[in-house]
C-alpha cells in the first residue's frame, strides 16, 4: 500500500493560489478522480493536502487535475489555467508520515508552534472519517500523528509565548497578576485595538473594565460592548489610583501621562503593580514612566518585540521537535513493517501489512 | 555510614541543579516534577543522617559547625517541601536545590566537624532555641530565593527581554504574597528562637545578642514597611536577599564562637 501526500501551502504557494483550491475541492472527489484506496482533504487557510493509501501508485499530475476540475467548476477560479499551478509537493511513504507530523505540531505552520492547525487536522480526519473515506491506514497515520503533536506540545517550549501585540499584552499582564479576575482595566481611547485588547481580557476573566473617550457616547458603545462603565475623560487620571491595567490609544498629539502626574498617585499603591498598555502612535505614556517602581510599560514596538522574542523562542525548539517527530517516524514505520496488521484489535480496522510498503515507498 | 547519608542526598541536590542548568540551556525549563522528586530524596537521606547523628550525639545535633550548616540546608529543604508546590511556586526547587547543595557541600569539604570531646549534656531550651532558629533561618533562606525569583521575573518585565524562563516563574504578584508569608513564618519561629535562647540557663555573650537583635530588628523593619506600603515589592525582595545575608553570617558567628570557646 503506498502512502502519500499531495499539497500545496504557504511555502509553496501564494494566498491566492491556495484559496483556489481550499475549500473547493472534496475528498470524495479525490478518490472518485484520482483513484485512491483512502483520501482525506486538509484544507486550511495556509494550506491544502490530500493524504492518500492506494495500491497503485497515483500520479500528482492526477491529483493535481482533479483539484482543479473541482476547482473550474465554479467560478472563482474559471481563470486559472493547468500550467499556471505552482508545483504541488508529494511526499511518499515515510516522508509523508513525517510531513503530516510536522504539520499537526504546527512545526510546518506559518507561525511556528500554532495549535489551530492540529483542531483543524483532527476536523478533516473526522470529516474523511464519517464519509468513510478515511480507512485503516489513515487512520492509524493520523491518530498517531495526533499523539504526536501533543507529545511535542508538552515536551518542548514550541508553543510557549504569544505571537500577536493582543495576546501578547494578555499574556504579560497574567505574568504579573496572575488571575485576572480580581484586576481592574482602564480602556482609555475607543479604538479597535483597545476593543480587541480589552475583550481578550475579559475573556481570560477580568470583570471590572472602564472605559474613557473624549466622546463619551463612544465610551458608553465601547462599554456595552465589551461589559464595562463609562467614565468621563476628565476623570481618568484619577482612576489610576485604582486601577491594574491601563490600555490607552487616543489620538492625543503629546503625552497623557507622565512620571510627574503618575508618581503622586502611585504613593497609594506601592504594593500593586500597574502594567500600561499603550498602542497609541503618538505614544499616549511617556517612556520615563517605565523607571517608575511597579509600573511596566509596554508600547506597541515593545508588544511586538515580544511576539518577535516568543516566536524566535519557538523557532529554537524545532530542532526538539523534530527529534520527538523523527522518533515517531521510526516507530511509526517500524510498526508497518512488523506487520501489526494482525487484527489484534477488533475495534481498528486491521493495518494491512505489505511489505511492499517498507520496501518500494518507505 | 552517617555521612554515607549525606553524600546520597548531596548528590539528590546535585542532581537537580544539574537538570534544572540542563533544562535551561535547552530551553526546556519544567523541572518542577524532577526538582521536587530529587529535593525530596535528598530531604530524606538528610532527615536520616539528622536522626543518626541526634542518637550518637544524644540531643538535637547542633553541636557544631558542621552540623548547624546540615540543620539549616535541612530546614530550607523541609519549608520548600511544605511552601513550594502549595503557592504553586514551580520553579522554586530549581533556585533551592542550589542554595542546598551550596551549604551542604560545604559543610561537607570544609574541616568544621569538630566532635566535642565530651558528651555535650542535653538542655531542652537550648535545642529548642538552635532548632527553632535554625528553621526560621530556612524560611528567610526561602523568603531570599522568592526574592530572588521576582527581582529576575521584575527585570525581564522592565527591560521587555522575555527569556524562556519568564514563562516558568510565578506571577508577581504571587511571588509578592509568597514573600510576605515567609517573612511572617520565619520572623515568628525567629521571635520564639530569641525568646527561649533568654531561658537557656546559660550566659549569653552580648555581641551575639545584640547581633541576633539587629537581624530581628531588620526582619520587623521589612516587614512593617511592606505592611504600611512604604517600601516597595522591588525593595522587599531585595531586602530578603540582604536579611539572609546578614543571618547567615550571624548564624556562622554564633556557631564558630561557640565551637571556639568550648575547644579545649
Amino acid at each position: 500500500m503506498n502512502l502519500f501526500c499531495v499539497g500545496l501551502s504557504h511555502h509553496t504557494a501564494n494566498v491566492e493560489t491556495r484559496e483556489r483550491f481550499g475549500g473547493h475541492a472534496e475528498t470524495d472527489c479525490v478518490l472518485r478522480n484520482a483513484g485512491c484506496t483512502e483520501a482525506l482533504l486538509l484544507a486550511t487557510c495556509n494550506r491544502v493536502e490530500v493524504y492518500g493509501a492506494s495500491e497503485k501508485r497515483v500520479s500528482t499530475d492526477e491529483i493535481t487535475r482533479c483539484l482543479m476540475r473541482e476547482s473550474e467548476n465554479t467560478s472563482a477560479v474559471g481563470d486559472l489555467r493547468y500550467s499556471e499551478v505552482p508545483p504541488f509537493y508529494r511526499y511518499e511513504g515515510a516522508k509523508c508520515v513525517q510531513h503530516l507530523f510536522r504539520v499537526a505540531s504546527g512545526v510546518d505552520s506559518m507561525v511556528v508552534g500554532e495549535t489551530e492547525v492540529l483542531g483543524q487536522t483532527k476536523k478533516a480526519y473526522e470529516k474523511a472519517r464519517a464519509s468513510g473515506a478515511a480507512g485503516p491506514y489513515l487512520h492509524r497515520m493520523f491518530q498517531r500523528a495526533f499523539r504526536v503533536a501533543k507529545q511535542v506540545r508538552t515536551h518542548t517550549e514550541i508553543t510557549r509565548g504569544s505571537v500577536s501585540v493582543g495576546s501578547v499584552a494578555v499574556d504579560l499582564a497574567q505574568r504579573i497578576f496572575g488571575h485576572l479576575s480580581n484586576c481592574k482595566v482602564l480602556v482609555l481611547g475607543a479604538g479597535e485595538t483597545s476593543e480587541r485588547t480589552a475583550r481578550a481580557l475579559v475573556s481570560r476573566g477580568v470583570s471590572d473594565l472602564r472605559v474613557s473617550n473624549r466622546s463619551i457616547d463612544r465610551a458608553h458603545d465601547l462599554a456595552r460592548l465589551v461589559g464595562g462603565d463609562a467614565i468621563p475623560f476628565d476623570e481618568w487620571p484619577e482612576q489610576c489610583r485604582e486601577i491594574d491595567i491601563l490600555i490607552t490609544s487616543t489620538s492625543s498629539e503629546t503625552p497623557l501621562l507622565t512620571p510627574e502626574n503618575l508618581a503622586p498617585m502611585l504613593r497609594d499603591r506601592i504594593d500593586r503593580p500597574l502594567f500600561i498598555i499603550d498602542i497609541a502612535v503618538p505614544r499616549d505614556v511617556a517612556p520615563a514612566v517605565n523607571e517608575l517602581d511597579g509600573v511596566y510599560l509596554y508600547d506597541i514596538d515593545s508588544l511586538q518585540s515580544v511576539a518577535e522574542q516568543s516566536l524566535a523562542l519557538r523557532r529554537q525548539q524545532i530542532a526538539a521537535a523534530e527529534a520527538i517527530i523523527a522518533e515517531h517516524v521510526a516507530d511509526f514505520v517500524d510498526s508497518i513493517s512488523r506487520g501489526l496488521n494482525r487484527a489484534s484489535q477488533p475495534s481498528e480496522p486491521p493495518f494491512v501489512g505489505d511489505s511492499s510498503l517498507r520496501t518500494s515507498e518507505l | 555510614m552517617d555521612r554515607t547519608l549525606l553524600i546520597i542526598s548531596t548528590v539528590c541536590f546535585l542532581a537537580a541543579v544539574v537538570h534544572s542548568v540542563i533544562e535551561l540551556r535547552a530551553g526546556v525549563f519544567r523541572p518542577m516534577r524532577f526538582n521536587f522528586f530529587a529535593v525530596g530524596l535528598g530531604f530524606i537521606f538528610q532527615t536520616a543522617f539528622l536522626s543518626i547523628r541526634g542518637h550518637s550525639v544524644g540531643r538535637c545535633p547542633l553541636t557544631n559547625l558542621f552540623e548547624v550548616f546540615i540543620f539549616l540546608a535541612w530546614s530550607v529543604a523541609l519549608i520548600y517541601m511544605l511552601v513550594g508546590p502549595a503557592y504553586r511556586l514551580s520553579l522554586m526547587g530549581a533556585f533551592t536545590a542550589p542554595l542546598v547543595l551550596l551549604i551542604q557541600g560545604f559543610a561537607l569539604i570544609a574541616p568544621i566537624d569538630i566532635r566535642h570531646p565530651a558528651r555535650v549534656p542535653a538542655n531542652p531550651w537550648l535545642e529548642f532555641h538552635a532548632s527553632i532558629s535554625t528553621v526560621a533561618y530556612g524560611a528567610f533562606a526561602l523568603a531570599c530565593i522568592a526574592g530572588v525569583m521576582y527581582l529576575v521575573q521584575e527585570r525581564q518585565l522592565k527591560t521587555h527581554q522575555l527569556h524562556s524562563i519568564f514563562y516558568h516563574l510565578p506571577p508577581l504578584t504571587d511571588l509578592f504574597a509568597a514573600i510576605t508569608r515567609l517573612l511572617w513564618w520565619g520572623f515568628v519561629l525567629y521571635t520564639f528562637g530569641i525568646v527561649s535562647g533568654f531561658f537557656t540557663g546559660q550566659p549569653l555573650p552580648r555581641v551575639q545578642v545584640v547581633a541576633a537583635i539587629a537581624v530581628w530588628l531588620l526582619y520587623a523593619a521589612i516587614l512593617q514597611g511592606q505592611h504600611l506600603r512604604r517600601i516597595a515589592p522591588k525593595r522587599v525582595a531585595a531586602l530578603c536577599i540582604v536579611g539572609f545575608s546578614a543571618a547567615l553570617t550571624l548564624l556562622w558567628g554564633i556557631t564558630f564562637a561557640a565551637q571556639m570557646s568550648s575547644m579545649p
